[in-house]
This record gives structure tokens, C-alpha cells and sequence, in this order.
């Protein structure tokens, strides 16, 4: 094929796969970007009253770190296992709404490119990633920094929102036959469950930042104190889908580890009911906890105690599922692969992660602790030690059935131990930099606190989790090339995806398989499972490829740009686009 | 609009986009939701300007309530009409739910203007941001949903909306009605309940 | 999906229902207002208007939206993120004071 013609056939894809691979490598490229903002915070405080970066500087670099890795790596990261894995793990041939699907992804990465073009203006955003009122109101945040971030964030949540309605539709009801809720494959249930919480949770930041914007634009009150408004309205919502949002964060991961460690103990997932349920019991507490990031503001001893209370109680489901791991390997044939060495490390980092979280569940210790290093340790050791390494664990897990060649596990050692050396290097330290007093998001800090030491060691680390991702990149590049072939189910594991070829043709399964157990490749009480025929017995319609998602996914961010800029020209183009995008789309014949 | 997903079989078997549909309006609870909650929340707390016993106009929207609950029983009369290959019925009634969806942003239209003009503004006080915000993004869904029920009406006059296409009315009655219940809400929330 | 048509059948009721609705929905509308205007009323204001207005809330979505014939997955897609509004609700009223116990 010539060069255009691919550009063209990746640009109006439609096919699950190939969306999964654009949203892996778009979230991995703004991953290594957040990395850098990272690095470059890390150098600034590597020693005291340090002057690599301004403190303006440093004000944005922290927004874009947070915003970046939660919104533009880790989620749409997930996002390409949910695009690729899900529709094989249930034996489908693609998602409920395969041109949504597109439109989510193109929607989101302009999105994040939109948000990440503030730099080159100037006007990166800089009040945090939770952007507090009324540090964020034009009176104290003139120009186009809070601007850029909240549009984005409504863009990005706009392809969230499309994409959770599209796997739940999928998941309920493209399964295979036989395949009952109860026989899911873990990560598929996760997945479940983490789109339910986005379509819930989303909408409420929707309309906080509808406030914000109509506060900065018209003028209007709802965050302003002196009309009789109240700061803490925006951290309530914010927080509503804040809190929500951390179990977006990290439930995809915790289905990646429950597919990866019975796969690599060669036993079937300890208590799978008790892990879809607690699952399930996470989002609907989740819902309830959302003010333990609130104490500070005093909420009164009642609401104090309430929310203490459901944050204490959550974590009992999120305890269970370290058990039922620890369980699955109990007395198992371990094999410690690249991928099963990333879970089990999952498992070591978030039990640290969970801990030093349910120690600020407790008003007053968290009164001591927020706003300091100790809780940047905290949600680190979940969000990296858990999300990221639950994420790089699916990573080693899947590529052979995306690409058909297994990643170099000699490499793939050597960046595991990079990482979770660098990471426990980076973010241990922290507790103790906090509980000594450094608090969080300040450029700099005196050499008379007596950090210097500290803070150099977690520069140090650091640089090491950045070393072990270029390394990544480099066993990348070195697979591309050298890489084994990988066969069909190279790791002898248990689920669907593993039936087919890798990577998979096109219609994904030849004959659509009739579910029979919850291990449909793995052989038990009498059952041995047959394999697919090699070709599909009659032909297979495939839908055709669509622009108008695309098309319509610019419309949306050329609406943006016009509200950026205040130009009602440009929104009402946008519009418009959007308008004729959507038309065309329902229009045009497209056979699923 | 146009493929007959239908054909397809689905594990439930139930139409892919009608439990689409059905997640979407449950994300708008949320949103609505967050709403209404920030509505209340500012009740009474704004500290200049009129406030909603010197402003709201029951007997008006009283009739515009009126007029959108009626266009919710034009809505199903569609559908019903369209299921049982009525061409003409369909047609009256989806004119007539849009219609009656068009008088019911009149009424918006004036009511805004009419209050603008005794000062409540978005600007002058919390009472306006929050009901202005409200009811306005309440009517912003009732006009998409004007635009939808004009396009139905459009397909039929192309001949493209016979009893096969059902699903397709009913997916837009989903969406209307469920504009109606948030109005049924505000309604007895903001207008009512002062 | 061939069990379709059969199940349309049953989910939607008939004309005479629909306009039955229509009918009490108005009714409850015209109560409503009218409770509004009873200074009597006053004090019971709150609790009866919201109970009407729950009331014609449930015959919309359970009638006009099938709700109550159609799939029960329906009825668990729309009922979980409603039960999360309404407590997030609730709990925003009282976080802010708006109602006590
Ligand atoms: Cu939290």
C-alpha cells in the first residue's frame, strides 16, 4: 500500500484493534511528556534554592504533570487495552458502536493536543490538576491558562463519556454465546465497571467547569464569594468526580494483574465472584468518600466522621483483591515473566500505596499530613507503583497478541527493576520529606529544612524509572526488529484473546465461539477445549472505514478553539463541522 | 440511521443502541443532577438582586409545563403511530411534538427576556447564574431535541421512516421524555418550591 | 434478534394508556399549581409537591418510556445513576446546610 493510502486507512479506522494500538501509542507518547515535566520538577527541586525553572514554570509544569498522566496517559492507556482486549475477551469482532469508538479516540487526542498547545503560547495551565476556586476565576487567573485547561478537560471528557457508553454496550451485549456475566474474564469486568463510574462520574465535572467557564466569560457568581457563593462548591464537584476518578485510574490495572497472575501460576483466579463483586462494591462506595480530600476545609465533626468512616470501609474491598492474588499464587507453578514480575510488583507497590492512604482516612492525621510530600508519596505508589505498573504488566502481557512478536524478556527484566527500583527511590523517600514538612507544589524550599538529602535521592530515583522507560522504548525498537515470533497463545493462558492468531486477522474470530467455562482455553473437569477452524467457513462482512468521526472530532475542537479565543466565527464553524459531521454519519451507509 | 442492525444477534437480545441510549440518559441524571444540587445549594444565599418570589411567573410556566407534557404524550402517539405502519399519523404526531417542543422554548425565550429586563441577569446575583445555567442547558436539550424530531419528520417525507425504522422514533422519544422528566423536577423544585 | 417483534408487543402499552396518563399527569400538574396557591397549604408545601412531582416522574419514565414493561436491564442502566444523583444530592443539601436533621 502506499504511504497516504495507509495514513488514510489509519485515519477512517473503525476497527477496534487498530483504535486500541492509535490510543496506546498516543497515551504513551503524552506519558513520556508528563515523565519529562516530571524530570524537569525533579531537577528544579534536586537541591535548595534551586533555579532551573521559575516558579510560574514550576506552577504549570505540576498542573501538566497531573493533568497529562491522569487524563492523557493513564486513561486512554487503559483505554487501548479496553479497545483491544475487551471485543476478543468476549468473543466479539468489534465494539457496539465502532465510528463512536473512532470519534473517542480522535476526540481525544486532540483534546490532549489542544491542552498541551498552551505551552506554545505561553499560557500552559497552572493552577493544579484539581484547579481550585477561586485561585482560578480571571481575577486571579488572568489570560488563557485556566482557559486552555478547562475546555480541554471538557473535550477530553466528552470522548470519555462517548467511549464509557460504547464498552458497556459491548460488554452487555456483544458477548458470546455462553458467555455469562458470571464467566467474564476479569479485566472484561473491570472494564465494566470502570466505564460505568466514567459516565457517572464525568458528567459532574461537566458541570462544575460549565460554572468556571460561565464564571470567566459572563461574569456570572458561582464561585465567587462576594455574591454570596462558596469556594467549596467546586471542590465538592470537583472531588464527586475526583474520587470516582481514582478507581477509573486504577481498576483497569487491577483486572490487567487478574488476568496476568493466574495466567503465570498456572491456577485459575482465587475468589473470581469476590473480586467482580468487590469490584462492583468499589464503584457504588466510591460514590461516598469523595470529602476525605476536604478535611483541611473543615467540615464539621459530623461529615468528618461520616466520611472518615466510608474511607476507612472501602478499603476493605480493595483488600480483598490483594488477598484473592496473593491466594491465586499461593501453591501455584510461578513463572516470573517480564509481565507476571510487573504484577506481582503491582501488588507490593499498591499494598504501600493503600496503607499510608488509609492512614489520611483519619482526620487527624490527615490534617497533619495534606498539602505535604507524604500524601504525593501516597498517590504515587498507587498511581505509578499500581496504575503504571499494572499497565506496563498488560503491556508484556498483550504485545504478542497485538504485534505477534514477544517483547525481549532479558530487556523487559532489566526495565522492571529500572522502574521499581527508581519508583520505590522516587516516592519512599516522600513520606518522610512530607512528614518532615516540605509541603507540596511549592518551586522551592530552604536549605535550612534540612531536605537537601532527601530530595536529591528522589531526583536520583527519578531518573532511574526514566532510564528504565528508555529502556522500554529501546527492548521497543529491538522486538520491532529481532523480536520472536509469537504463536497464538504463547503464554498458555486461559481467555479468549488467546484463541486466535496473533495478531488477530481482521474479523478477529473465523467462527464465533460458544463459551462454556469461565477458563475457555484451559481444560477441566472432563472439558477439553476445541480450537478454531483456521478459516472462517463463509465470508465475513466487515464495516468499511468512516471519516466523518474524524471530521466530526475536529468540529468539536475547532468549537473549542472559537471559545478559547472568544471568536464566535470559529465556534460556529466548529459547530457546524460538528452538525454536518454528525449528519453524514447517520446518514451514511455503514454496515456493523 | 440506515443499517438494519438489527439482523444482528446481540446477547441480550436487546437493540445495541436503545441500552446505549438508555447509559446516556443515566449520565445525564449526573448531570442534571449536579444541577439542580447546585441550585439548591445557592437557594436563597444571593446577597443583591431580585430574588424568586419577585421574579418567577407560576401561571406562565405553569402552561409551558403543560405544553411540554403534552408534547411527551404526542411523542409516544408517534411512536405508536410509526410501529403500526401509520405514514400519516407518524408524521401529525412527530410535527406535533416538535411543534409543541418549539412553543415550549417560545415561552423560554420570553420568560428570559421578561426577566432580563426586571434585572435578574446571569451577572446580578447567584440566583441568576444558578437558574439561568439550569434552564438554560434544560432548554438547549429540548432544541436538539426539535432538531431530532425534525429530521425524523424529514426521513419520513423521504419515505425512510416505516415500521422497520421504529427503533429510530423510539430512541428519540427516550431522549424527549426524559427532557421532560428534568422539566417535571425543575419545575416543581425551581417555580414551586421557592 | 428474532425474539424482538414479539417482545415490542408486550413492552409498549396502547393508546388508551397513553392518553389515561396524560390525563392524571395533567391533573397532578393542576393540583400542584393549585397547592401552590392555598396559603393553607404552606407548611405541607415541600413534602406533597415533592411526592406529586415524583409521582409524575415515575408515570413518564414507566409509561411514556416503557420503563416499567421493558427490559429489567433497562430499568437497572437508568435506575443506578438516578439513586447516585439523588444521594449525591441529598448529601450536597446537607454538607451545605441547605437541610438539617
Ligand atoms: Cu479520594
Amino acid at each position: 500500500m502506499r504511504l497516504r493510502s495507509r495514513i488514510w486507512s489509519w485515519v477512517t479506522t473503525t476497527d477496534h484493534k487498530r483504535i486500541g494500538i492509535l490510543y496506546g501509542v498516543s497515551a504513551f507518547a503524552f506519558f513520556l511528556v508528563g515523565g519529562l515535566e516530571a524530570l524537569i520538577m525533579r531537577l528544579q527541586l534536586a537541591s535548595s534554592d534551586n533555579s532551573v525553572v521559575s516558579a510560574e514554570t514550576f506552577n504549570e509544569l505540576f498542573t501538566m504533570h497531573g493533568t497529562t498522566m491522569v487524563f492523557l496517559a493513564v486513561m486512554p492507556l487503559s483505554a487501548a487495552f479496553f479497545n483491544f482486549v475487551v471485543p476478543l475477551q468476549i468473543g466479539a469482532r468489534d465494539v457496539a458502536f465502532p465510528r463512536l469508538n473512532a470519534f473517542s479516540y480522535w476526540v481525544f487526542l486532540l483534546g490532549g493536543l489542544f491542552m498541551n498547545v498552551s505551552f506554545l503560547v505561553g499560557a500552559a495551565p497552572n493552577t493544579g490538576w484539581f484547579g481550585y476556586a477561586n485561585l482560578t476565576s480571571s481575577q486571579f487567573s488572568p489570560g488563557l491558562h485556566v482557559d486552555f485547561w478547562a475546555i480541554g478537560l471538557q473535550v477530553l471528557g466528552i470522548a470519555s463519556i462517548a467511549a464509557g457508553i460504547n464498552f458497556i454496550v459491548t460488554i452487555v451485549n456483544l458477548r458470546a454465546p455462553g458467555m455469562r456475566l458470571m464467566r467474564m474474564p476479569v479485566f472484561t469486568w473491570m472494564t465494566l465497571v470502570t466505564q460505568f463510574i466514567v459516565v457517572t462520574a464525568f458528567p459532574v465535572i461537566t458541570a462544575a467547569l460549565v460554572f468556571l467557564m460561565f464564571d470567566r466569560t459572563f461574569g456570572t457568581n458561582f464561585y465567587v464569594v462576594a455574591a454570596g457563593g462558596d469556594v467549596l462548591l467546586w471542590q465538592h464537584l470537583f472531588w464527586l468526580f475526583g474520587h470516582p476518578e481514582v478507581y477509573i485510574l486504577i481498576l483497569p490495572a487491577m483486572g490487567i494483574v487478574s488476568e496476568v497472575i493466574p495466567t503465570f501460576s498456572r491456577k485459575p483466579l482465587f475468589g473470581y465472584a469476590v473480586v467482580v463483586y468487590s469490584g462492583l462494591l468499589i464503584a457504588i462506595l466510591g460514590w461516598g468518600v469523595w470529602a476525605h480530600h476536604m478535611f483541611q476545609v473543615g467540615l464539621g465533626p459530623i461529615a468528618d466522621s461520616v466520611f472518615a468512616a466510608t474511607t476507612m470501609l472501602i478499603a476493605i474491598p480493595t483488600g480483598v483483591k490483594i488477598f484473592n492474588w496473593i491466594a491465586t499464587m499461593w501453591g501455584g507453578k510461578l513463572n516470573f515473566t517480564t509481565a507476571m514480575l510487573f504484577s506481582v510488583g503491582f501488588i507490593a507497590m499498591f499494598i504501600i500505596g493503600g496503607l499510608s492512604g488509609v492512614m489520611h482516612s483519619s482526620p487527624p492525621a490527615d490534617l497533619q499530613q495534606t498539602d505535604t510530600y507524604f500524601v504525593v508519596a501516597h498517590f504515587h505508589y498507587v498511581l505509578v507503583g499500581g496504575s503504571v505498573l499494572g499497565l506496563f504488566s498488560g503491556i508484556y502481557y498483550w504485545w504478542p497478541k497485538v504485534f505477534g512478536r514477544l517483547l525481549s524478556e532479558s530487556i523487559g527484566k532489566w526495565h522492571f527493576w529500572l522502574t521499581m527500583i527508581g519508583a520505590n527511590l522516587t516516592f519512599f523517600p516522600m513520606h518522610f520529606v512530607g512528614l518532615l514538612g516540605m509541603p507540596r507544589r511549592v518551586y522551592t524550599y530552604d536549605v535550612a529544612l534540612g531536605l537537601d538529602t532527601l530530595n536529591l535521592v528522589v531526583t536520583i530515583g527519578a531518573f532511574a524509572m526514566a532510564l528504565g522507560t528508555l529502556v522500554f522504548v529501546g527492548n521497543v525498537c529491538w522486538t520491532w526488529r529481532k523480536g520472536e515470533a509469537a504463536t497464538a497463545n504463547p503464554w498458555d493462558a486461559a481467555m479468549l484473546e488467546w484463541a486466535i492468531p496473533s495478531p488477530p486477522p481482521v474479523y478477529n474470530f473465523s467462527v464465533i465461539p460458544t463459551v462454556k467455562s469461565r477458563l475457555p482455553l484451559w481444560s477441566e473437569d472432563g472439558y477439553e477445549p476445541k480450537p478454531l477452524p483456521e478459516d472462517p467457513p463463509g465470508p465475513i462482512h466487515l464495516p468499511d472505514g468512516s471519516y466523518w468521526p474524524p471530521v466530526t472530532a475536529v468540529g468539536i475542537i475547532v468549537a473549542a478553539t472559537g471559545l478559547l479565543t472568544g471568536s464566535l466565527w470559529v465556534a460556529l464553524a466548529g459547530i457546524g463541522m460538528l452538525v454536518v459531521g454528525i449528519y453524514a454519519w447517520a446518514l451514511e451507509p455503514f454496515e456493523v | 440511521m440506515t443499517h438494519a442492525e438489527a439482523t444482528h444477534r446481540t446477547s441480550t437480545g436487546l437493540d445495541s443502541r436503545k441500552i446505549g441510549m438508555w447509559t446516556f440518559i443515566g449520565s445525564e441524571c449526573l448531570l442534571f443532577g449536579s444541577l439542580i444540587s447546585t441550585y439548591l445549594v445557592y437557594h436563597g444565599k444571593s446577597v443583591a438582586g431580585p430574588t424568586t418570589r419577585e421574579i418567577l411567573n407560576i401561571p406562565l410556566t405553569s402552561i409551558s409545563t403543560f405544553v411540554l407534557l403534552m408534547s411527551s404524550l404526542a411523542m409516544v402517539l408517534a411512536l405508536a403511530a410509526v410501529t403500526r405502519g401509520d405514514t400519516l399519523w407518524t408524521r401529525v404526531w412527530l410535527a406535533t411534538t416538535a411543534a409543541l417542543g418549539s412553543v415550549f422554548l417560545g415561552f423560554q425565550v420570553y420568560e428570559f427576556t421578561a426577566f432580563v429586563h426586571e434585572g435578574l441577569t446571569l451577572q446580578v446575583n447567584l440566583f441568576g447564574s444558578t437558574f439561568f445555567v439550569l434552564t438554560g442547558t434544560h432548554g438547549a436539550h429540548v432544541a436538539v431535541g426539535v432538531l431530532w424530531l425534525l429530521s425524523l419528520l424529514v426521513r419520513s417525507f423521504q419515505g425512510k421512516l416505516g415500521p422497520e425504522k421504529a427503533l429510530n422514533v423510539e430512541l428519540a422519544g427516550l431522549y424527549w421524555h426524559f427532557v421532560d422528566v428534568v422539566w417535571i423536577v425543575i419545575f416543581t423544585v425551581v417555580y414551586l418550591l421557592q | 434478534m428474532s425474539e424482538q417483534p414479539q417482545h415490542h408487543e408486550q413492552a409498549h402499552p396502547g393508546v388508551g394508556t397513553y392518553l389515561t396518563v396524560a390525563g392524571v399527569l395533567t391533573v397532578i400538574t393542576l393540583v400542584e399549581v393549585g397547592a401552590f396557591y392555598v396559603p393553607a397549604f404552606q407548611g405541607w408545601l415541600a413534602p406533597v409537591l415533592l411526592t406529586l412531582s415524583a409521582t409524575k416522574f415515575v408515570l413518564v419514565v414507566g409509561f411514556f418510556m416503557h420503563l416499567k414493561t421493558d427490559h429489567h436491564l433497562f430499568r437497572v442502566i437508568f435506575a443506578a445513576p438516578l439513586l447516585i444523583a439523588v444521594a449525591v444530592a441529598v448529601a450536597l443539601l446537607f454538607l451545605f446546610g441547605v437541610v438539617a436533621l
